[in-house]
């Protein structure tokens, strides 16, 4: 029994070394093959990772695993991806932690903008937001054209709402609508999970709740949820997303890298990222997730 | 109850067709943590060994620290090495945070103390005389030594288990420093979060399958250690 123990652990001490070896040796192997490669095609600005601050919701939709691909093949710049709220993606860059930035909060990102923590900022997509509830609708708001008007009402009918209450592009804009109705959200009927757009979408499905959910990550996890939609298409429930460069004159002697920042942001405004970013998702969902925004360059 | 049931179904499709997603996570997360079993091995067995054998001042505290550390809460490891290895931090400079390197440290951390902690209790629970007869049998400092790991070996081989389990395991402190980079620090635990995250539930279940799995063989080896040290008794007296 003492031997068959012993050699078990010696087994997977032994099979992870050589797997740790093996893997070691195939990463070096493959960087070394996708730098010859692109050293033909664009020579990079040098061999680069870049960590790029996200929202939950441009990963968990699936779009980042199409574009991040594709721009560190033509680039050679590796980008590493934190997906997190925008809030706390704008505290990265303000920090200095991350070299770029793809977040959805207006009023957020004109702040850092006027801090001066900002180069530029571009409008890159945008999508909307919907007012997700259950089909039971016990404060009546479906079919609603005023998000406002639903809010209201739910507040009104103490009727369960799940508030993602991260900080997040979501949650502002959901913290906005009740301030905009001078509603202070408490009590038992409004639950804070504290978590991601897909979790906080499970909560409410779990505790028939409304929600605020973008439209992508609804499309995505709607077959997993017995939720329907209540309100769309009002002017408030518009989503636009911005890249943000960092501006070096406020980061002196930081280590953002960012040349290499600039150049994710220039190339995800491009025409061919643009393309990739509306037909994102079109095979598989009736709507299109994002719609490419760069024609309406805004730059600061 | 579909979406359990086809979940399930895909799982176990994706496992058996050796699906190559699922296997590359699987094997990032072997070679994160048992990386780090092996850092904390070295570290936790020698420092188990100072503190079950040698006497000097503060020895009780060092102890009381290492008892507290075997519950160290992964989550706040996680933080703390995340904010050390950040670019404004202490060890900003060698830009470490997220990657994989990062993982191994707070995944040591946590480690650690679990591998020291249980290598104590190892060593003091062996017969006190055994140290004094093998110096009287004219045994050097060295030799006695390795009597007594000799000795100890399966309770500590145990112990690194059990720091295995431990980390393999834990998702706050290598979703903070790791970030959770699709194909660079993502490890099974982080990955479950993320599949979920994207209603992916096939993906999900495969990957905690193979977690379980893993979770398992390690239980299943610390099992037959224990009851091994329990039936040898009656040979160790006649020994």
């Amino acid at each position: 029994m003492k031997n068959l123990a012993l050699s078990l652990l010696a087994l997977l001490t032994l099979a992870a070394l050589l797997l740790g070896v093996a893997g070691c040796a195939k990463e070096a192997k493959e960087e070394k093959r996708s730098e010859s490669k692109t050293a033909t095609e664009t020579p990079p600005v040098k061999k680069e990772t870049i960590i790029l601050a996200t929202t939950t919701s441009t990963k968990d939709t699936g779009l980042l695993d199409v574009l991040i691909p594709a721009f560190e093949k033509e680039t050679g710049i590796k980008v590493k991806t934190v997906a997190v709220g925008t809030g706390e993606a704008i505290k990265m860059g303000e920090r200095g932690e991350a070299d770029v930035l793809l977040v959805h909060a207006k009023k957020t990102e004109e702040k850092f903008m006027a801090g001066g923590y900002g180069e530029t900022r571009r409008a890159v997509m945008h999508n909307d937001f919907v007012l997700v509830g259950p089909s039971s609708d016990p404060a009546g708001v479906k079919g609603l054209k005023s998000a406002n008007e639903a809010f209201q009402k739910i507040a009104d009918s103490a009727s369960n709402f799940a508030s993602r209450n991260d900080e997040s592009g979501t949650h502002k804009k959901e913290f906005g609508i009740w301030e905009a109705l001078i509603i202070k959200p408490e009590g038992g009927w409004y639950i804070k999970t504290g978590s991601g757009m897909a979790a906080t979408l499970r909560v409410a499905n779990e505790k028939q709740a409304y929600t605020l959910t973008d439209r992508g990550t609804w499309l995505v996890q709607k077959p997993n949820l017995q939720l329907e939609l209540m309100v769309e298409k009002d002017k408030p429930l518009s989503n636009p997303y911005s890249v943000i460069t960092l501006n070096p004159a406020k980061f002196e002697n930081s280590r953002v890298k960012f040349e290499a920042g600039k150049r994710f942001a220039d190339w995800i405004v491009s025409a061919d990222a643009q393309k990739m970013i509306n037909d994102f998702g079109k095979d598989k969902y009736p709507e299109p997730l994002f719609t490419g925004d760069s024609t309406l360059t805004t730059s600061k | 109850m579909d979406l359990i049931y086809l979940g399930f179904k895909q799982a176990f499709i994706m496992i058996f067709k050796g699906d190559r997603l699922v296997f590359e996570i699987a094997l990032r997360s072997l070679i994160v943590s048992g990386t780090a079993v092996a850092i904390s091995m070295i570290i936790g067995i020698s420092l188990g060994l100072t503190i079950a054998l040698a006497r000097f001042p503060g020895r009780r505290v060092l102890l009381s620290l290492v008892n507290t550390g075997m519950g160290l809460p992964p989550t706040a490891v996680g933080l703390f090495v995340a904010l050390l290895l950040a670019r404004r931090g202490l060890f900003g400079f060698a830009e470490l945070l997220y990657t994989k390197q990062a993982m191994i440290v707070a995944q040591t951390v946590i480690a650690t103390p679990i591998v020291a902690g249980l290598t104590v209790a190892a060593v003091q629970n062996l017969n006190p005389k055994l140290r004094l007869q093998s110096l009287a049998l004219g045994a050097t400092r060295a030799q006695m030594l390795w009597t007594l790991i000799k000795e100890a070996k399966l309770p500590m081989l145990a112990a690194v288990m059990a720091g295995f389990g431990g980390v393999i395991s834990e998702v706050g402190a290598v979703m903070m420093v790791g970030g959770n980079v699709t194909g660079d620090t993502q490890v099974l635990t982080t990955a479950v979060v993320e599949y979920v995250g994207k209603g992916n539930f096939p993906v999900a279940i495969a990957l905690s399958l193979i977690l379980l799995t893993l979770i398992f063989l390690v239980n299943f080896v610390l099992t037959q250690v224990q009851q091994r040290e329990t039936s040898s008794w009656p040979k160790r007296i006649s020994k």
